[in-house]
């Protein structure tokens, strides 16, 4: 799943997502209008080159390319404050391949095995009906577990009792730890526990421990000093592009992208694709959406490439910076709809 | 009670259905009872009964009722033709 190099990966992904953009136009009138609007036509020579969307258009537009009827299942994000959550539309096909290629990435770090699973958060979380965000993440890992335990009760304090029990049970073998990468920051540290057995799987952002100034290398230094933690992935992922994550390698070296995905990093001001180490907003390339045109992505986090084909695994490996600030993202968003598409 | 017998028990109690349901054409996320969290305590539920370990791409797979019968299949626990 990490297999292409940044060469052969661009041999394999553009006629497939030049396939996809050209089936989305014909499916999805609203897309179809967008791409007329900014002129957008084949031949592309480049993933680069292919028409993206700006992720905020899952808010306000209703974007899918197939019936309603066949839609099996509706995603959506969750909307801070003031937003609309995004809404993007899975048919039979999209969902299972979204869950067979999520299992399919993590299998790289976690193998074939259902691992026994810590999750670093309360199970509240799974129960909401109208599941959260942080809810339907924990929720999609615990597939990927059993004996699923609980680190926090239901007041969200920490269940010393639970990972106790849990530890004497699994704590012998390889077992998997997942949670919000702040929750875990804070409560994890505080177990005093020995998880040297486990694999550390988190995501949710930076932003909170960046606060406390604490970045990636921090992270992963004081979870192998307290709890033994050395096998740690960070990922990033979106709603919009369910089923696909970037996943940190091995060595901390960098966010990678499944063979089936890629970044480009574009200069704000330009639209051009940023030099390796020159940050800029992180577009999102995957070849499964196919019910909906998610396919090429623009987000509103800034990136950077850190290197190509020169870490522990071959392709692009990149880091998330965090957020465009607001008054960037307006901007930004003003420049956006206008240009919506072509570089 | 044959192991269809026993895994049509196995649904019934872990999507919480009543003792007389039908379950042989149950698919996933068909009927509101059997989502995504109570697929996991499906799996576990019939890890306990049948003593077997199901794969995460097994779970995955496991879409409906039939295909349960099958996985079963798979790990050698005899279950006949529907």
């Amino acid at each position: 799943m990490f297999r292409l190099t940044a060469a052969e990966k661009e041999a394999v992904l553009l006629p497939e997502l030049v396939e996809l953009t050209e089936h989305h136009r014909a499916a999805c009138l609203p897309y179809r209008r967008i791409l007329d609007a900014v002129g957008a036509a084949p031949p592309y020579e480049r993933v680069a080159d292919l028409p993206w969307l700006p992720v905020r258009l899952f808010k306000t537009h209703e974007l899918r390319s197939v019936p309603e009827d066949q839609v099996f299942r509706v995603l959506t994000s969750s909307g801070t404050t003031g937003q609309r959550p995004s809404r993007v539309y899975l048919d039979r096909a999209a969902a299972a391949a979204q869950t067979r290629m999520l299992a399919a990435t993590l299998r790289e770090v976690l193998g074939e095995r259902r691992l026994p699973m810590l999750v670093v958060d309360s199970r509240s979380v799974t129960r909401d009906p109208t599941l959260s965000a942080r809810g339907a993440g924990v929720l999609g890992m615990m597939t990927f577990g059993r004996d699923h335990t609980f680190v926090l009760d239901e007041q969200g304090r920490v269940d010393a009792e639970a990972v106790k029990g849990f530890l004497a049970r699994h704590g012998h073998e390889r077992f998997l730890v997942f949670g919000f990468t702040f929750l875990v920051w804070v409560h994890l540290r505080a177990l005093g526990a020995d998880l040297s057995r486990g694999v550390l799987v988190h995501s949710g952002g930076w932003k909170r421990l960046a606060d406390q100034a604490v970045g990636n290398a921090e992270f992963r230094r004081r979870l192998a000093d307290e709890c033994g933690l050395t096998r740690v992935h960070n990922f990033y992922g979106m709603v919009e592009q369910i089923g696909t994550v970037f996943l940190e390698g091995p060595d901390g070296d960098g966010l990678y992208c499944p063979d089936f995905a890629d970044v480009v990093i574009r200069d704000p001001n330009t639209w051009q694709e940023a030099p390796t180490s020159v940050p800029g907003l992180i577009e999102v390339v995957s070849t499964l959406p196919t019910s909906y045109p998610g396919h090429v992505l623009l987000t509103e986090d800034l990136g950077v490439v850190r290197g190509v084909d020169d870490g522990g695994l071959p392709g692009k490996r990149f880091e998330v910076l965090g957020r465009l600030s607001r008054a960037e993202a307006r901007g930004c968003s003003d420049t956006a709809g206008d240009t919506v598409g072509q570089s | 009670m044959n192991h269809l017998d026993r895994l049509r028990a196995v649904f019934r109690m872990a999507l919480n259905l009543p003792a007389d349901a039908d379950v042989d054409g149950l698919e996933y996320r068909a009927v509101p009872q059997w989502d995504s969290l109570a697929h996991m305590a499906l799996i576990a539920a019939m890890e306990d009964e049948f003593s077997v370990m199901i794969d995460t791409d097994e779970m995955i797979d496991m879409a409906s009722f039939a295909k349960a019968a099958e996985l079963l299949e798979k790990h050698g626990i005899g279950a006949t033709a529907l």
